[in-house]
């Protein structure tokens, strides 16, 4: 019927977003536990990630602008940061963030502050697409609980 | 229904409907977290703040099975209110962190973690957390049950405390439902006592220092690997004692000799790093339990006696060694012969077996003043610097991690008193961790082996417990205080030379802290200040406890420390260190009822847990 076709549509957004590597496994175990009681819970998740961590992000965006730059509290924001996005399954935001606090460690304030740009920027391309894969998730009806494809 | 029918009721599903509480500050990964363990069938409660979640829990002790705290968290440091939680509700806790590294895994575990998971958080690994529930459970009845069956297996399990214990009392237990899966049986057999302390047939036996320093003295003198109950029992000679909690209290003894004494090897490591200091100190640092305690090559009897006879927690404090012990004016140099701690001659009565720390020297040079080279024989280059740091008694694993920065804080403290004559009792050494600061001008000046007269010396330190926390306030302190080693007779080295530290006899605060210092004496302090100060810092995460050193008074292993620490207990100004570990100190010190600073959480509730 029509939920047909927007199940595929979906099941391939699904897919792309898997190849592309913006999500990982853990995504699926998000997915995993979202069920009849709890029909909603990815979006949810997803949703509450993405307001809780803008927190974070102007929390780092602020620290950047101050210099000399604290790299003690640069590194623990992020790594709060990358606590929040690695329970989402957010693979290349999570990669960004490891990255970032490797310049940390190493005092690398250049490297810190473009590794923090790549960063917003996959932040906020994932968000969109999670965005558009929600809205096609909600018309396509109730998802199969079925085992997802990998 | 009463409570514990349905407490029961609810086990007979078990792991069904375990009750969690669920600790994180990121909404995310609590929510997470969250739908994970409802989907375990466990029964949740998430809260994202520490505080909070303490309230919840000591509102209750009932009310959860399980805890789960994230590592990182704004209004309290993840690794405290583990400790927190261990000691005095005696709960599982498992940690959990996106940070995988060895060294905080390893902080979980010696905070008593009994897991440490990453984020994210896989539902496999939430299946089977109640395996920690299970295992403390049955660990706890198998100490409690009656079961004369139980010597056997105390005396099998030897060291192996905790669920290597469990698991051959279990055995032994057959009708008590050893198998594992088993646990709704055995939950119910014995749930309620487990679950409903109240409703526990024996009545309560409440550890205070006085009996806990029986039970010290008397596990030293049978050496903690043959130390079982029954005889634990007849040489305390308290009547209305049980088998049972004594054997209870004994594994909950070498639970944290063995948690000391993983700390204490790092201590140690650093402690022999440090080398000769010459200042006295007492290098408390770790004293490996036993390895060390050869290394401090001194005196036997520091080692393995004195070691042994540290009660585990409790020991520290008590190394009451006699009153003899006590800080002798340090005559001579060091040679504190921990070795000895036992019988240091001062094994007076009650004193714990701390004396057993305090090498045969004991009187002596324990503390010499100033450089005392705590000749301990083990400290052998440290002259002056008794290590007071691990105490080779008690079990090595014991071997508080006297942390070697207590050491070199305490040492400070120590030097000052003259008394140092390390008692070892209490070998304050309790490596005040942070107290780097003192330690490195404490120690320096000679820590003079701290209390290690009277061989307490090392002794005493008992597992120096990281005061760090206390330390690191008395770190100024310290250096005036060397007191803290007040003990007279127990505590810890002090015997820091007077000369350093004008002792102010604050020395109770040390004393408190040497309690946990097993303080090798042998530990080379020296040099190690600055290692120490790692030591500390170590410890500090361990021990973290630490009590205010106001506090501290009460930590002292109750003789020793009593002695004089009571007037320097409370002097803040020592801060004993070793308080740290309140829950530790709790066997101990039973503080003298004053210090115990809220902070720690009143020992007496650490003591109280414990002694459950």
């Amino acid at each position: 019927m029509e939920r047909n076709p927007l199940r595929r549509q979906l099941q391939l957004m699904r897919k792309s977003l898997f190849d592309q590597g913006y999500l990982d496994e853990q995504f699926v175990q998000l997915e995993e536990l979202q069920d009849d009681t709890n029909p909603n819970f990815v979006e949810e998740v997803v949703t509450l990630y993405y307001r809780d961590s803008a927190r974070l992000v102007l929390n780092i965006e602020q620290a950047l602008e101050r210099k000399p730059y604290n790299f003690h509290k640069l590194d623990a924001y992020m790594h709060q940061f990358k606590g929040s996005s690695s329970s989402i399954g957010a693979k290349k935001v999570k990669a960004e963030s490891t990255l970032f606090r490797e310049y940390c460690k190493s005092g690398n304030g250049e490297g810190c502050m473009r590794c923090f740009q790549q960063l917003k920027k996959e932040y906020a391309t994932l968000r969109k697409k999670l965005e558009a894969y929600f809205q096609v998730a909600r018309q396509a009806g109730p998802m199969e609980t079925a085992c997802r494809p990998k | 229904m009463t409570v514990e029918q349905i407490v029961s009721e609810t086990k007979d599903q078990f792991p069904i409907g375990m009750r969690v509480l669920a600790v994180d500050d990121d909404p995310t990964c609590l929510l997470l977290l969250e739908t994970l363990l409802r989907r375990c069938q466990y029964h949740v409660t998430t809260t994202s703040q520490a505080i909070t979640a303490l309230k919840m829990l000591r509102e209750n002790k009932n009310k959860f099975d399980l805890v789960i705290s994230d590592v990182h968290m704004p209004d309290m440091d993840g690794f405290k209110l583990l400790e927190l939680v261990g000691l005095e509700m005696d709960l599982p806790v498992i940690m959990l962190s996106a940070n995988g590294d060895t060294k905080l895994v390893m902080k979980g575990i010696t905070h008593g973690a009994c897991d440490y998971l990453l984020k994210p958080v896989r539902i496999e690994e939430l299946k089977n957390i109640w395996q920690h529930v299970v295992r403390r459970k049955k660990f706890d009845r198998k100490v409690r049950s009656n079961s004369d069956s139980q010597d056997k297996p105390h005396a099998d399990s030897g060291e192996a405390a905790g669920i290597g214990k469990a698991d051959n009392n279990v055995k032994i237990n057959k009708k008590r439902k050893d198998q594992n899966e088993d646990e709704d049986e055995d939950l119910d057999e014995n749930g309620h006592d487990n679950d409903d302390p109240s409703a526990q047939k024996k009545p309560r036996v409440v550890w205070s220092v006085e009996l806990h320093r029986k039970f010290v003295a008397a596990v030293n003198q049978l050496g903690i690997e043959k130390a079982v109950p029954k005889k634990i029992l007849e040489l305390m000679n308290v009547e209305k004692l049980t088998r049972e909690n004594v054997a209870s209290h004994l594994q909950k003894f070498r639970l944290y000799l063995k948690r000391i004494s993983c700390v204490a090897n790092q201590q140690a490591n650093m402690a022999a790093a440090v080398g000769t200091a010459d200042s006295s100190y007492l290098r408390m640092g770790s004293l490996n339990g036993l390895g060390n305690f050869h290394a401090l090559s001194g005196t036997d009897q520091l080692h393995n006696a004195a070691f042994r006879s540290f009660p585990p927690s409790g020991v520290l404090g008590r190394l009451n060694t006699p009153a003899g012990l006590g800080i002798r004016g340090l005559p001579s140099p060091g040679t504190i012969q921990l070795g000895h701690v036992q019988n240091s001659g001062h094994s007076s009565n009650d004193q714990s077996k701390l004396q057993s720390f305090i090498p045969g020297n004991h009187n002596t040079n324990i503390l010499q003043g100033m450089p005392m080279s705590l000749d301990l024989d083990q400290l052998q280059n440290n002259k002056g610097v008794s290590h007071i740091g691990e105490l080779p008694a008690a079990n090595s694993t014991a071997v508080f991690p006297v942390s070697g920065s207590l050491i070199d804080s305490r040492i400070a403290g120590f030097s000052n008193n003259p008394l140092l004559g390390v008692t070892s009792n209490s070998l304050m050494l309790e490596g005040s961790s942070q107290q780097a600061n003192l330690h490195a001008s404490n120690l320096r000046d000679g820590v003079s082996a701290v209390g290690f007269q009277n061989g307490n010396t090392l002794s005493n330190f008992a597992s120096i417990d990281p005061v760090s926390s206390q330390l690191r306030d008395s770190k100024a302190d310290l250096q005036g205080q060397a007191a803290p080693i007040n003990c007279n007779a127990g505590p810890m080295i002090r015997s820091v030379p007077p000369q350093e530290w004008n002792a102010p006899r604050k020395d109770a605060p040390y004393q408190s802290h040497l309690m946990s210092s097993s303080v090798n004496s042998s530990i080379p302090v020296n040099g190690a200040m600055v290692q120490l100060d790692q030591c500390l810092d170590r410890n500090n995460s361990i021990f973290h406890r630490t009590m205010d050193s106001d506090s501290i008074g009460p930590l002292n292993f109750v003789d020793p420390l009593s002695i004089k620490h009571g007037e320097g207990l409370n002097s803040a100004a020592m801060e004993p260190p070793v308080i740290e570990k309140e829950g530790y100190l709790m066997y101990q010190l039973r503080p003298h009822g004053n210090h115990i600073p809220d902070n720690i959480g009143s020992l007496e509730d650490l003591a109280s847990a414990m002694m459950k």
